[in-house]
């Protein structure tokens, strides 16, 4: 094997490296810390863009872990849609850690380690082929998780990060029940080898592994915030400090790329999958989309209206899942890759317009209250220079980021909802599931407007009592990264999107990707 | 018999820990947790089918029948399990204390129920 191909496990060992390293250095050595974090994640960043390359010229390729054959040792797999993912994971965990040298990595000594943590799990979770592996990924991601869930500290954080953890505790060990009946039922756990066993099975089995399904299925739909498991969604992410929920916006779509995935390869093209396929969850995606407009039309403080948000975003990747034509797979593919960052500069920009205000005048926690003491001394050492203006910047930013969420042109947001729409209406007769969705999609998109154009109004327009937020150049360079990349996608929506179908087509044909891995 | 005892066993240990799990302090959501853990372990370790005086480990130079051995997977898996749950149990009570000196109560919203 040449260098080349080690490729595949790269976006896995480079971050736990670079994470075991900093947790080595005294608490003192910010520096460095960041440093060491910042070109790992760089180099994470080329290795994703090498893995998305390399993705296109080969249908999937598998890496096996200390070379076992593959039903009874541990592979990854990287195919298109895993690959695009891990691309935008490395993003975000960019555009969060330099936002985070501002001011947030003084809040606690472990932040960079943590943040590289949890690329190790998002990254392993898209990658691995194995369903232990991918439980064993989700708890490393949701270890790292907790521990940026309550980075800050402050009594509302702990609050939260106490509901947000028991709940995730309780969906672990449901992922567990799951996982344990499915094993019992046909012997495997390698998810190409579990796509051929189950129709093998004897009837008995069949109806316990189709149980085992289920409860996985539970599990993977708590953590991708399906009403109504999705309560302790929004008030996580907007306790949670600005950097961290900026990552958590790619947390949920790890829910809904384990359900895609799993629903998609234990199911044939002629008999629906336990897991997906079946009208139920089309039905529950979109209560999601429903729940999550409410949310919004609902919200006062603009984080928390970034939270629903990531329900909108969520819902509508679930009921388009579960609908469940290719195309349309290819169209909310590209609607996941673009309202995730779109969501995630929202959670940037929303500290930034916050600041301005008078601390905890009716937030529930926000930066100025969890800084607290080390206020005073933060400011003389914070890095960068505060730009001029700030106030029209961060109003012009908020307002793109609306037009991404609502999916107005000319942003990315169109484009994705654009082409769903198109794949929801190009079947013939329509059905009444997708008639409902074409509504809730519009609606919801309206929502967004209507919600976000509120607070915009409240905070940009009608400023009483704040100042002018000192917003520094190191801080909105990933907001207008991370939108400028939404506008590049606008351009570029042809190409991703043909990416993407051919992905799409790929998971929705999945011998192909049984007999990769099976394969001697 | 024995099917018997571990089913009831898992069955009062799930059925406990669910129990606690939806009371309001912040202690008893965490030995629910941990009951529930306990439980899952067990039905884990009972997925590979209950044996007796079955070995899991396969000596290399002798040939044996699989079917006399018992199966060893689940026992790694219940491992990484009882580790990964250990862990966060731990966490979880770190965060239990933190919100317990925030708020002054126990209660699992921070606040207590208005009577």
């Amino acid at each position: 094997m040449s260098l080349a191909d080690h490729a595949v496990v790269l976006p896995i060992v480079l971050p736990l490296a670079a994470g075991a390293a900093t947790l080595m250095l005294d608490e003192d050595r910010v520096v460095l810390r960041a440093s060491m974090s910042l070109a790992c994640t760089l180099l994470l960043l080329l290795v994703a863009v090498g893995l998305v390359r390399l993705a296109d010229e080969s249908f999937a390729t598998v890496y096996r872990l200390g070379n076992w054959p593959a039903p009874f040792g541990i592979v990854l797999v990287l195919d298109r849609v895993a690959a695009i993912l891990v691309l935008l994971t490395a993003v975000l965990g960019m555009a969060a850690l330099v936002f985070a040298l501002a001011r947030w990595q003084r809040a606690g000594p472990r932040f960079h380690g943590l943040v590289q943590f949890l690329l190790v799990g998002v990254n392993g979770a898209f990658l691995t082929g194995d369903l232990f592996n991918l439980f064993v990924f989700f708890e490393v991601l949701l270890a790292a998780s907790y521990g940026l869930a309550l980075h800050g500290s402050g009594e509302g954080r702990v609050r939260a990060s106490l509901h947000y953890i028991v709940v995730n505790l309780a969906a672990s060990l449901l992922f567990l029940v799951g996982v344990s009946l499915i094993y019992g039922a046909t012997g495997t756990l390698n998810m190409a080898d579990l796509a051929l066993r189950w129709r093998e099975a004897a009837p008995i089995d069949r109806a316990l592994f189709e149980v085992g399904v289920s409860v996985l299925g539970v599990a993977f739909l708590v953590k991708a915030g399906m009403w109504p498991l999705c309560f302790w969604l929004p008030g996580t992410y907007a306790a949670a400090s600005a950097p961290a929920a900026a990552l958590f916006a790619v947390l949920s779509k790890v829910g809904v790329y384990a359900v895609l995935r799993t629903g998609l390869l234990f199911g044939t093209e002629a008999e629906a999958a336990p897991s997906t396929g079946t009208p139920w969850l089309a039905y529950a995606g979109m209560a999601t989309i429903a729940f999550g407009a409410l949310g919004v039309l609902a919200s006062r403080e603009p984080a928390r209206l970034a939270g629903y948000s990531v329900l909108v975003s969520s819902g509508t990747m679930l009921a388009a899942i579960a609908i469940g034509s290719t195309p349309l797979t290819g169209a909310a593919l590209y609607y996941l890759v673009v309202s995730t960052l779109g969501l995630s500069a929202l959670f940037l920009l929303v500290e930034l317009v916050d600041r301005g205000r008078r601390p905890g005048a009716d937030v529930i926690a926000v930066t100025a209250e969890a800084f607290g003491t080390a206020d005073g001394e933060g400011e003389e050492i914070e890095a960068g220079t505060a730009i001029p203006a700030a106030t029209a910047l961060l109003g012009l930013s908020f307002g793109a980021c609306a037009v991404m969420l609502a999916g107005l042109p000319p942003l990315a947001g169109f484009v994705g909802k654009f082409a769903m729409l198109d794949a929801l209406l190009e079947v013939e007769p329509v059905p009444l599931a997708s008639w409902a969705m074409v509504a809730l999609l519009v609606l919801s998109g309206f929502a967004t407007v209507v919600g976000m154009a509120r607070v915009g109004v409240r905070r940009f327009w009608a400023t009483q009592g704040g100042s002018v937020p000192r917003v520094r150049v190191i801080e909105f360079a990933p907001i207008v990264v991370l939108l400028a990349l939404c506008a590049a996608l606008t351009v570029g929506a042809g190409p991703l999107i043909g990416y993407l179908d051919d992905g799409a087509r790929a998971l929705h044909a999945p011998g192909g990707y049984v007999d990769r891995v099976l394969a001697p | 018999m024995n099917e018997l005892v571990i089913a009831l066993a898992i069955g009062v240990l799930a059925g406990s820990g669910v129990w606690l799990l939806l009371r309001p302090r912040t202690f008893q959501v965490a030995v629910g947790l941990s009951l529930l853990a306990y439980a899952v372990n067990l039905f884990i370790f009972t997925m590979g089918r209950l044996r007796v005086g079955a070995a899991p480990v396969v000596e290399a130079a002798v040939q044996v029948d699989p079917a006399s051995l018992a199966d060893p997977l689940p026992q790694a898996l219940v491992l990484t399990a009882i580790v990964i749950s250990f862990a966060t149990t731990a966490l979880l009570l770190v965060v239990l204390l933190a919100a317990r000196g925030f708020s002054g109560t126990d209660h699992v919203d921070g606040a207590e129920d208005e009577p």
